[in-house]
């Protein structure tokens, strides 16, 4: 498997290590009444879809950058790469 | 050494004639040859056995294809199992010997088997072996398992090397016959970078065996200069040999390059190949299947064009009289073919009418033609004797040449899931083109396209795409004219009225009875056909056998083949060694090996070595005078403890935390608070996962204002940059916090014991003041040692002692640690390992790898306070879940025996005393074991149910595996100096 | 029918015309008391196991493809007990005995091969968690030896041990492991079940739940809609999509696992050997292919496949650990999706929609834990009442914090 790194252009999978879901991204960071349940909801249960999977993959033997990666999971093809701290940050801002 | 079967002509050289061994007997054979056709030529028919009657077996193909003809390649005592004849290269030297064979090839004591053959159809096992139970396991199985196998693994290390490559292209042409060749003229004529790959060792596929012009040149001399005119282009890379075996994710394709057939070879002896394209053409090419009738796997029957590239070819002559049996146009070549070089052939035997066969038959006027026949027997044993024909006619053939139709090789095109489409003109399977893996184009006889001209002509059209989407124009040249005869033939699986057993598969002994057995038995399914009789399963992976056999379940089950469906395809297209893919990753060679800037000075000191993940650590110093390592970890300990050692703490991850906002980013990454650390000081700190469980421990220096350095324990390093490189970027990108991990650039050493300060003092600057009132424990500086060379001090104690760890930059480390030794002999400074450290740690009731372990809350070991519920931190929330808070957990307590000399074993479980093993009585385990100098007894760290009530208590360590069971107290986990008073001296 | 050894030869002397197709294709009945979802091992021994020992009636399997097509058609065929946590352990131990009674309690032969599994360690560290997890063993009921250097050098001539870069300390033995020819498995379940009058229907895919209040009364299907008062689902690989169609999410991702066998060779290896410094597993199989795998890829998949990373990694692990099968050639390889869970074990348990029941989050121990995983799903639909063996296996428990984590990976399902 290729990864098309937004700033390294394609690497090999086996350079990154992945964590999976990037719902992981969505850490509950409001004060919430049941705080436990939503945060038991945001790490333990997955959408786990046939199809488009937004996940995170770590460059961990090359720059060090967290990617999102948008990936098929019945095909493996690749649609898009970027980079997880971008995305943060343009969502933040708008 | 006479070659008796070898006639003129062929692409072999007799200037370079090769001698070979089989089974013991000296032959010889030319350059050019394959074992193979060394053996036809000199008359060698019988070379193998099947798999389960252990039936005589010929050579039936010429390609990697082949079930029957598998031999041993033998070197010494290393041997190469189940290798084809068919496409081993002959070299001179070259030793082989039959196999799944006993006491020799001729006479299989094995061969028994043929004789229970009635019993032995698809499924009996499933249905017997049953009674009385207890022989399944003494007596049958054994017996079946005796009888496995077809090849013979050596016991001993494969002596071979291996390696791995990557390539990268415009344009991967698979396969070097006519459409390969053309498409690589196109494509290399245009400047492409181009890749074209050839199974074989040389390029040209069917025209090598084929006896037909283009361009007005015998068709190999075409191949010839079409090579010749391929290898003088720089872009064009040529790789014979080589066979693309993998498709895999974004257009990654894996090649297996058989260098050398030799074992023990010099190099490597085979390669793996990633190659990298942006555009593939398939041209593998079709490969001939045959027709299932009585007796079909008698030593003699070969496939028809097989025959043909044996004549033309390699110049051999497989028969003295030859029956064609035939269900399309192909084997009216082969008997013309062996016609022309003088090989009688008895009868052409055509299934089809003589209105179906007329237009080929017009070239073959002299041979007995038997039309709408069918061969229903074969006679002979050990070789073919005569034939026996639907209409009676017996008659006696010493070859049978078979052609049954082709079989597009579409496995490339398939191996993502995608299913094939039955073709009825051609009567074969090819690609969906709407399913095609990304960036594939299919051509030539790959997709059932089989006269030569065009054949020609669709490559260059597939070229002319590739080069029209990589921004090329079309190209200019011609296509070579070229045979136009087109595909003739009439779908046909079997022989009905044959009553012996007729061979679909036959390595594996599948006949058309066990086919319709299994139908018979409700098994519908292709899927489950093949596993209920192992059609398909062989060591061609299904080439010979699969279509054929799809064909019979829909004769039998009157379906349509596209009703029946096939297989899903799956990598690897032909089998490919366990070494090669493993490449140069053997032996010592398995993982990279990480030592500490002072390992070799940690070899000079006779240092025991223990891996710790990738690192190699110092385990223990031994002395000569020293019978056991206990000895040697005993004096390490009371050294430090009494004087002062040293440790190479250099593998503990340390990680550099700076920006305004560091602090309050360790406060989110650890559960206890950060922020009010003071600058110059350190502070113990706990991460936990976001499940609540512990995932690392470590400590935490603030060295200068939005500076810090944390470290972590060696196993988790590489994890835990991870995951502050998660948080930091993913989390909380909006942080300012830089971090980079420096564990490779700092080499760190553990000072420690109660004359640690002196020694240091001896070596660190002057203008530094290290003593108890301005550097006391868990103070930390930047300092400079050796007149100025930058070091870091932090006064952190693992081993319970007055203790410092020292950090310079790792190209110092050798020459502090050769200095610090030659310093420390004035304090008898005492290097120590990793099982000093350990006793140590156990004595303190430190938790380490055993006790975090990833199950562990910070409140099971003892630390349940730090984790601060007055912020937010990773794992805060979740580790307040019921059940990581019931207060029936394990919990860290200390255990020692009650006698002191018995020996508690890591591992044991707790219980009671009187109480009965049972998973309801276990109230935990022993995790962690040492002898403890100290306290002159063993003592250990345990996780007990519970476990602060019992302290005090007495229970048992019960260890069923090495049958101990052994009364323990339950203490606190704090064995030495409890309240800390030595570490703050 | 049933199989004996007069049969047998009375077949084969009359051209085996007698022989019967091991299961009916019947046609799905409008109504049934329990219907289960998913003709796969689980499936098929959960269908077994209410016929013959609930005693329940009117009883179909659903199953999408063919019979066998999942994860019960595609795997190594180890069987073992071999777990640290009694909640496994138990669990599993009770499968390895009913896999010792499998052929006498279905007349169906699937060629149980007790060679036993050894699992390498090759550390101190790693030694005393195999000290606790063989206890472990013992405490349940299973057997457990621990081999040093120079026993496992008498067992296993052939490892690595002069030249490792790892080296091997010994091993950890339990010798009632082994192999199973897997297909057989769901034919023998398919055929008994059938037997006892279970409709076992084949492409027949469950497209929806038909639930109102909470509580579900139908499936809709490929083949039409099929009322009942409880559904089980065991469609492990498949259970998110199945289980969305009743709304639910679950702790549990999909991944691909690849496998791996080699040509046929002449009898080398006994038993199931496992690296404990690299992710290698190998077995001998009766027909004599090495069958062998190690770790999942490690992303979310469907496909069924997976890339060369890994076998490139299994092949490096087998070359370290055994250097003599350089010249076997892997003759296939395959993927097969895995329910992965979030603490690496199993869930069996009924779900907050009254009616549906879900098996499901085996991860890669789902082969061996066929028979137990069918008994203790049987009676949990037969009598709404957890297996004892079985009762930790919750869906609640994240939620609460009672985690049945092995290997202590946390909420990461491919480390598990």
């Amino acid at each position: 498997m290729k990864i098309n790194h937004p700033l390294l252009g394609p690497r090999n999978a086996s350079e990154f290590t992945i964590l999976g879901d990037a719902k992981l991204l969505q850490r509950p960071n409001t004060p919430e009444r049941d705080q436990a349940r939503v945060f038991y909801e945001y790490l333990y249960l997955r959408d786990n879809p046939i199809g488009q999977h937004q996940e995170l993959w770590f460059h961990e033997q090359g720059d060090r950058s967290w990617l999102i990666v948008s990936r098929d999971t019945l095909t493996h093809e690749i649609n898009n790469v970027e980079l997880a701290s971008k995305v943060i940050k343009k969502g933040q801002t708008q | 050494m006479t070659q008796k079967n070898r006639i003129d002509g062929g692409l072999i050289d007799r200037n370079i004639p090769l001698n070979f061994t089989f089974d013991g007997k000296k032959y010889s054979g030319f350059h050019g040859d394959t074992l193979a056709s060394a053996l036809l030529a000199n008359g060698i028919n019988l070379v193998g056995r099947s798999f389960k009657y252990h039936r005589p077996r010929g050579i039936f193909t010429s390609d990697s294809s082949e079930p029957n003809a598998l031999v041993e390649l033998i070197n010494e005592d290393t041997k190469e199992p189940n290798s084809r004849s068919t496409t081993i290269q002959l070299f001179d030297g070259l030793t082989a010997q039959s196999q799944n064979c006993w006491p020799s090839l001729k006479y299989d004591i094995q061969s028994i088997n043929d004789c229970f053959a009635p019993l032995l159809t698809a499924g009996f096992y499933y249905k017997t072996f049953m009674w009385p139970k207890s022989f399944w396991e003494r007596v049958y199985e054994p017996l079946i398992r005796r009888a496995a196998g077809l090849g013979e693994l050596a016991p001993s290390t494969d002596p071979d090397h291996y390696d791995r490559g990557y390539r990268h292209c415009d344009l991967l042409i698979i396969g070097g016959g006519a459409a390969g060749l053309m498409a690589g003229l196109v494509a290399g004529r245009e400047g492409l970078n181009t890749i074209l790959v050839e199974e074989d060792f040389l390029f040209g596929g069917r025209l090598l065996g084929e006896n037909e012009e283009i361009d007005g040149l015998q068709c190999h001399d075409w191949v010839a200069n079409t090579v010749k005119e391929l290898e003088a282009m720089p872009h064009v890379r040529l790789m014979p040999k080589t066979a693309v075996f993998g498709v895999f994710d974004q257009k990654t394709y894996f090649a297996i390059e058989r260098l050398s057939d030799q074992i023990n070879s010099v190099g490597p002896r085979q390669m793996i190949w990633e190659i990298n394209t942006k555009h593939i053409i398939l041209a593998s090419g079709a490969t001939e299947r045959h027709i299932a009738f009585g007796n079909n796997d008698r030593p003699g029957v070969m496939l028809a064009s097989a025959m043909r590239d044996y004549t033309n070819r390699f110049a051999v002559r497989t028969a003295s009289r030859v029956a064609v049996f035939t269900s399309n146009d192909s084997g009216w070549l082969t008997a013309r073919d062996l016609n022309q070089k003088g090989i009688e052939v008895a009868a052409i035997i055509d299934i089809r009418k003589k209105e179906e066969h007329q237009e080929i038959a017009k070239k073959n006027t002299q041979i007995p033609i038997y039309s709408e026949d069918q061969i229903i027997k074969v006679h002979g044993h050990n070789r073919v004797k005569a034939i026996s024909l639907l209409n009676g006619a017996k008659i006696s053939v010493d070859s049978i040449a078979v052609s049954g139709g082709w079989n597009p090789s579409i496995h490339l095109t398939c191996q993502h899931r995608q299913r094939p489409i039955w073709n009825e003109v051609i009567s074969g399977f090819i690609a969906n083109e709407a399913e095609l893996p990304s960036g594939m184009k299919v051509a030539g006889a790959a997709k059932g396209i089989y006269a030569t001209n065009l054949v020609l002509q669709d490559a260059m059209n597939q070229a002319n795409a590739v080069l029209s989407e990589l921004g090329h124009a079309p190209t200019k040249m011609m296509i070579p004219s070229a045979n136009d005869d087109t595909y003739r033939g009439k779908t046909f699986w079997s022989v009905r009225e044959t009553k012996q057993r007729a061979w679909v598969d036959f390595q594996n002994d599948v006949t058309t009875k066990d086919i319709r057995l299994a139908v018979q038995e409700g098994f519908y399914s292709v899927e489950h056909v093949k596993r209920y009789t192992t059609l398909g399963m062989a060591t061609d992976q299904g080439k010979t056998s699969s279509v054929i056999g799809i064909g019979i379940i829909a004769e039998t089950m009157n379906k349509s083949i596209e009703e029946t469906g096939t297989t899903i395809f799956r990598a690897p297209y032909i089998p490919v060694a366990i070494g090669a893919l493993s490449g140069p990753h053997s032996g010592k060679n398995f993982r990279p090996t990480r030592e500490t800037p002072s390992h070799p000075f940690a070899v000079e000191q006779k240092a025991q070595f223990v891996e710790s993940g990738a690192w190699l650590r110092s385990q223990y110093f031994p002395h000569a005078n020293e019978l056991h390592w206990q000895e040697s970890v005993n004096r390490e300990v009371l050294a430090t403890r009494n004087n002062v050692g040293i440790t190479d703490v250099s593998t503990l991850g340390k990680i550099d935390v700076q920006g305004t906002d560091a602090a309050a980013f360790l406060d989110k990454v650890y559960c206890n608070t950060i922020t009010t650390l003071n600058m110059n000081r350190c502070r113990y700190g706990i991460m936990l996962r976001e499940d609540g469980i512990v995932m690392d421990d470590g400590t935490v220096a603030h060295l200068a204002k939005n500076h810090f350095i944390v470290t972590t324990t060696t196993a988790n390093a590489v994890q835990v940059y991870r995951h502050m490189e998660f948080c930091r970027q993913c989390l909380w990108p909006e942080m300012d916090v830089a971090l980079i991990s420096i564990t490779e650039q700092w080499a760190q050493y553990a000072i420690a014991g109660p004359k640690s300060r002196h020694l240091l003092e001896k070596i660190i600057d002057n203008d530094h003041d290290i003593s108890n009132s301005n550097f006391p424990y868990m103070a930390c500086d930047e300092i400079s040692i050796c007149n100025g060379i930058r070091a870091r001090l932090f006064r952190l104690s693992f081993s319970g002692e007055m203790a410092y760890e020292l950090a310079v930059p790792a190209r110092y480390s050798d020459a502090l640690i050769r200095h610090i030794h030659e310093i420390g002999k004035t304090f008898d400074l005492t290097p120590y390992g990793t099982e000093a450290l350990g006793v140590m740690r156990i004595e303190k009731g430190h938790a380490a790898g055993n006790e975090l372990n990833g199950q562990t809350t910070a409140g099971d070991l003892g630390l349940g306070k730090m984790v601060s519920k007055k912020k937010d931190s990773i794992g805060s929330i979740l580790s307040e879940r019921e059940g990581l808070v019931d207060p029936m957990r394990h919990i860290l307590v200390g255990v020692m025996p009650c006698d002191p000399q018995q020996k508690i074993s890591s591992g044991s479980h707790i219980f009671a005393s009187k109480s009965a093993c049972t998973p309801s009585n276990d109230l935990g385990y022993i995790t962690s074991v040492a002898y403890s100098p100290m306290s002159n007894s063993y003592i250990g760290l345990a996780m007990i149910k519970n476990g602060t009530n019992h302290i005090g208590g007495k229970l048992r360590a019960v260890n069923l595996l090495q049958n101990q069971d052994i009364d323990i107290e339950v203490t606190s986990p704090h064995f030495y100096d409890p309240k800390g008073e030595r570490l703050r001296e | 029918m049933a199989y004996s050894a007069i049969k047998v030869i009375k077949e084969a002397l009359t051209g085996h015309r007698g022989w019967k197709p091991l299961w009916r294709r019947p046609e799905p009945k409008s109504e049934y008391d329990i219907i289960v979802i998913g003709g796969g091992g689980h499936g098929l021994a959960t269908a077994y196991y209410l016929a013959s020992e609930y005693k329940n009636k009117k009883i179909a399997v659903l199953e999408k493809g063919w019979l066998g097509g999942g994860n019960i058609g595609r795997n190594t065929t180890i069987f073992r007990s071999n777990y640290l946590l009694h909640e496994n352990e138990m669990f599993y131990e009770m499968s390895l005995k009913l896999w010792e009674q499998f052929e006498q309690d279905l007349n169906y032969n699937a060629m149980i091969s007790q060679r036993g599994v050894i699992n390498l360690f090759h550390s101190d560290a790693q030694r005393d968690a195999y000290v606790r997890r063989g206890n472990s063993m013992l405490i349940n009921g299973a057997d457990a030896i621990l081999l040093n250097e120079a026993k496992l050098r008498e067992k296993c001539p052939f490892l690595n041990y002069d030249n490792a870069r790892f080296p091997i300390q010994g091993g950890l033995w339990q010798p009632r492991g082994g192999t199973i020819r897997h297909d057989a498995v769901a034919w023998g379940y398919a055929r008994a079940a059938d037997r006892l009058g279970v409709d076992i229907i084949e492409n027949c895919e469950v497209t929806g739940f038909d639930i109102q209040n909470a509580k579900c009364n139908a499936v809709r299907t490929s083949r039409g809609t099929i009322k009942a008062k409880k559904f089980g689902v065991a469609v492990a690989g498949s259970s998110s999509a199945v289980m969305e169609n009743a709304g639910l999410r679950l702790p549990i991702e999909s991944h691909v696992l690849q496998a791996f066998v080699s040509e046929g060779l002449k009898p080398i290896i006994p038993g199931v050997i496992t690296f404990g410094a690299g992710h290698f597993y190998i077995s001998q199989s009766d027909k004599g292919g090495l069958v062998f795998g190690g770790d999942i890829d490690g992303y979310n998949s469907y496909a069924q496949r997976g890339n060369m990373a890994v076998v490139e990694d299994v092949c490096e692990g087998g070359m370290a650990l055994m250097p003599m099968i350089g010249k076997a050639r892997l003759l296939r390889m395959w993927g097969g999706v895995m329910d992965m869970s979030m603490d690496g074990s199993p869930i069996i348990d009924r779900t907050p929609i009254k009616g549906i029941y879900f098996n499901g989050g085996w991860c890669y121990g789902g082969f061996k834990a066929t028979p137990a995983s069918g008994k203790c799903f049987a009676h949990l639909l037969a009598t709404d009442e957890h297996h004892p063996n079985a009762s930790a296996y919750l869906l609640n428990r994240f939620e609460k914090g009672y985690m049945i984590d092995e290997k202590g990976m946390g909420a990461q399902p491919n480390l598990h």
